[in-house]
């Protein structure tokens, strides 16, 4: 059966693409800033003297991680609601995202942290910070700069990921993808193309990332 | 003596084919042969609820087969009830098995070829649904909303040809996206096939799915053999007088928990 391809087709739906390459860079930098806060805060709660605090962030590492996404997504969106709490799509996209690579994040951070060199916290202590004091500045900087490369590769995955989120709806870029191969029966063209737009993404974003590691990490010394 | 034989032999064969090719009774008329016989058999479907499917008895139950038991109760004869699929319905029927179609059955040009439909006896249709407190008759009318469908389905295609740019389509993976988006209230609409709309009320739905207007209709029809005209006009005659003292009605509202629309 020969199959004639036809990418000709796809040029019609430019603005679809467009519109959805859009939101898939908006859920992403949106879930990213908030994820990779929350993973600072989890992985300072979890290293933390504080015990209660310590476990309850532990568990909800633990659910997460060892959840599926799409599950994840599915709860908030469809299952919220009967709790009275209903979100619109891109909310409840952000939100799953933010929680997802909070708890994958918060253990990155974490190895990163616990791989600091006793003797700095001692110097740090040894000057008169606070714990807090110490954290800020001599844990947290060394830390990321350490656990960097770890962290971008699951922020692309949790970008990659967010095409799970056409299943609730949200018009990214696997939304536009699927819109368009049901319309117009191409589905290699239009995969094809999803997949290469998807590949750019996710390059543009790791080179982001070591570029922003450079800036901050240069030479073994934290500037952040 | 062997020329003898080998006339008798050609004799004997013209007989037997002569005798073949006699008009015979072989395709008797359907509507008489079911009178004599006092045997009404239908092909029915067994995978496709409500109007076929199989119950905890392993006995099929459906629209179809109430439509069935009834067409052949005004005949006077017992039903036989035949599950076949879509792929087998229609060579059931052309190739004798079975004396009607009753399997949620489509009328198209292709199938007019090769065999006859009753009137409509059920209906089939594509619309827009949603709860009591939400009015919308037509179209125009879901402006400023949100309705899910199921993408790629034949309600998004037409659905989408018809709204305007004020209407919020939200275009769910498969029909269990559409009907969770649609029961947990993330859309205030639906639009899907009256089939997926009966499903949802078998469950008892916290938000009801009542139609309110139709996007695309596509009623189900008896199928029949051609040339058996007199069954076809029994079958009609029959079908009318169940739409006019409303036992027809009584199994929509049973299996499909909406009455007839009026233009069936």
């Amino acid at each position: 059966m020969a199959y004639s391809f036809d990418f000709s087709s796809l040029l019609d739906y430019t603005p679809v693409l467009v519109d959805g390459v859009a939101t898939t860079v908006a859920l992403t930098a949106v879930s990213t800033v908030l994820g990779v806060a929350l993973g600072i805060g989890g992985a300072a709660a979890r290293t933390s003297s504080v015990k209660p605090l310590a476990v309850v962030v532990g568990a909800y590492v633990e659910l997460i991680r060892n959840t599926p996404f799409l599950v994840q997504l599915f709860f908030i969106f469809f299952g919220l609601p009967s709790l009275g709490i209903r979100l619109a799509e891109w909310q409840a996209a952000v939100l799953a995202m933010v929680i997802n690579l909070g708890a994958y994040s918060t253990e990155i951070i974490r190895a990163g942290i616990e791989a600091t060199p006793k003797g700095q916290i001692e110097a740090g202590a040894s000057l008169g910070m606070t714990g807090p004091q110490i954290f800020r500045y001599v844990v947290l900087g060394p830390a990321m700069a350490k656990i960097w490369p770890a962290l971008t590769s699951q922020i692309v995955i949790v970008m990659l990921g967010s095409s799970v989120c056409s299943q609730i709806a949200a018009e990214e870029l696997s939304f536009a993808a699927n819109f368009i191969q049901s319309r117009n029966f191409r589905p290699f063209e239009v995969y094809f193309l999803a997949t290469a737009l998807y590949l750019a993404l996710a390059v543009a974003l790791r080179w982001i990332f070591s570029l922003m590691g450079q800036r901050m990490f240069a030479k073994g010394v934290s500037r952040a | 003596m062997r020329f003898a034989k080998i006339l008798g032999a050609l004799g004997l064969a013209t007989a037997v084919l002569a005798g073949g090719l006699a008009p015979t009774h072989a395709k008797a008329d359907a509507l008489e042969r079911i009178a004599k016989e006092k045997v009404l058999r239908v092909a029915v479907p067994q995978d496709f609820p409500p109007f076929g499917s199989v119950g905890t008895d392993l006995k099929p139950v459906g629209y179809d087969i109430d439509a069935a038991t009834l067409i052949a109760k005004e005949m006077g004869a017992k039903v036989e009830l035949v599950p076949v699929t879509s792929t087998n319905r229609i060579p059931y029927l052309t190739t004798g098995k079975v004396d009607l179609v009753i399997s949620s059955l489509g009328k198209n040009a292709e199938r007019e070829k090769v065999i006859d439909f009753s009137t409509a006896y059920a209906p089939f249709y594509n619309g827009v649904f949603g709860p009591d407190d939400i009015k919308a008759e037509k179209v125009e009318d879901l402006d400023g909303k949100t309705v899910g469908v199921t993408r790629g389905s034949v309600e998004d295609i037409e659905l989408s040809k018809i709204v305007s740019d004020k209407v919020t389509v939200r275009r769910y993976e498969d029909n269990n996206g559409t009907i969770s988006a649609f029961l947990s209230g993330q859309v205030q609409l639906v639009a899907t096939g009256n089939v997926v709309a009966a499903a949802i009320f078998e469950r008892n739905p916290p938000r009801q799915p009542i139609l309110k207007f139709l996007v695309k209709n596509s009623p189900c029809f008896v199928g029949l053999n051609k040339n058996e005209g007199p069954l076809l006009e029994k079958v009609n005659a029959i079908i009318a007088k169940a739409k006019d003292d409303g036992s027809l009605n009584d199994i929509a509202k049973k299996w499909l928990h909406a009455p007839l629309p009026k233009d069936l």
